[in-house]
């Protein structure tokens, strides 16, 4: 390893985050103006705590959603200090790396209409599977 | 000069601070208030984080990775196919041409669903994870999603190869 490799690789980390910086400052500051403006009541309606309704709005999201996981992280995190239910937030995230609607056309493009149709719906049900045992485990472990 | 997606989302953010300012400059203070709290709590993740995908950037190259994986279909090649896919950095975009390029070269559908979907398993972020989640639910939700990259594979390499 030398010098220019290391520069390249922490010019390239620095380019991840310079292009990831504006959209986490903007979740950030979404965050805190809903955190100051939504009482949190609000989301105990739409999230009941049900083991399958929960997930599938929460993976409803993650999918319309993308970019950096660790935006995804910080939504759900402070998702779930408002009280969202934990089948919620692990569909969220997982449909936010696994499933992507935005880059459909591109996995379209590359790896064909069938193929990629079929992985985003199967992954899409995954994300609902995972949340549902990946919490039961949990609250069997614990 | 065209905008990026990333700095009118940040601009539109911005433009809403501001109307709320005009509107309630005390409730625009207290949200800028909470801002700067979540921000300083987070900070310490993020520079780790920084620090791991530097490491990865140094150490692990696409072309390095795509190389070991899509070879033959046993176990190995299974194993090797999701670390493959855990240890790769990047946008999915770069991934596609690689994984089109090999699927021409006969790599099986389920490798290709399998390496996709073991990319959600991000070790740089494990921090930011555990930060957020604990390490109960971090190790649980990893375990579950390697086992399901090999599960998903198949089941949609069985879907596509139905007639």
């Amino acid at each position: 390893m030398n010098f220019p490799q290391i520069k390249q690789a922490l010019l390239k980390t620095l380019n991840n985050f310079k292009q990831s910086l504006p959209i986490l400052m903007g979740v950030l500051l979404l965050i805190a103006l809903i955190n100051t403006l939504i009482p949190k009541n609000i989301y105990a309606k739409i999230f009941t705590g049900n083991a399958f309704i929960d997930p599938f709005i929460g993976a409803l999201m993650g999918s319309v959603f993308t970019g950096n996981p660790i935006t995804s992280y910080i939504i759900g995190g402070e998702l779930l200090k408002q009280g969202i239910s934990l089948f919620a937030i692990v569909a969220f995230i997982l449909s936010w790396v696994t499933v992507g609607v935005v880059q459909l056309p591109m996995e379209i493009q590359t790896l064909g209409k069938k193929f990629a149709i079929t992985r985003n719906i199967i992954s899409f049900i995954t994300a609902i599977i995972i949340s549902v045992l990946a919490v039961f485990t949990l609250r069997l472990i614990q | 000069m065209r905008l990026s997606g990333n700095i009118i989302f940040l601009s539109i953010v911005i433009i809403i601070y501001l109307a709320l300012g005009i509107a309630d400059f005390n409730l625009m203070k207290l949200s800028i208030f909470n801002f700067g709290k979540l921000f300083l709590k987070i900070l310490p993740i993020l520079c780790v984080v920084f620090v791991l995908i530097f490491l990865s950037n140094l150490f692990l190259k696409p072309k390095k990775i795509a190389k070991h994986f899509g070879k033959g279909s046993g176990i190995l090649s299974w194993i090797i196919t999701i670390v493959g896919g855990i240890i790769s950095m990047g946008s999915a975009y770069i991934w596609y041409i690689f994984l089109k390029d090999l699927k021409q070269k006969e790599m099986k559908t389920s490798l290709i669903v399998a390496f996709l979907y073991s990319r959600a398993v991000k070790i740089p972020l494990l921090p930011m994870m555990i930060y957020y989640f604990g390490y109960p639910l971090t190790i649980i939700l990893t375990v579950y999603m390697i086992i399901f990259s090999i599960i998903n594979g198949l089941v949609v390499e069985k879907i596509i190869e139905s007639p």
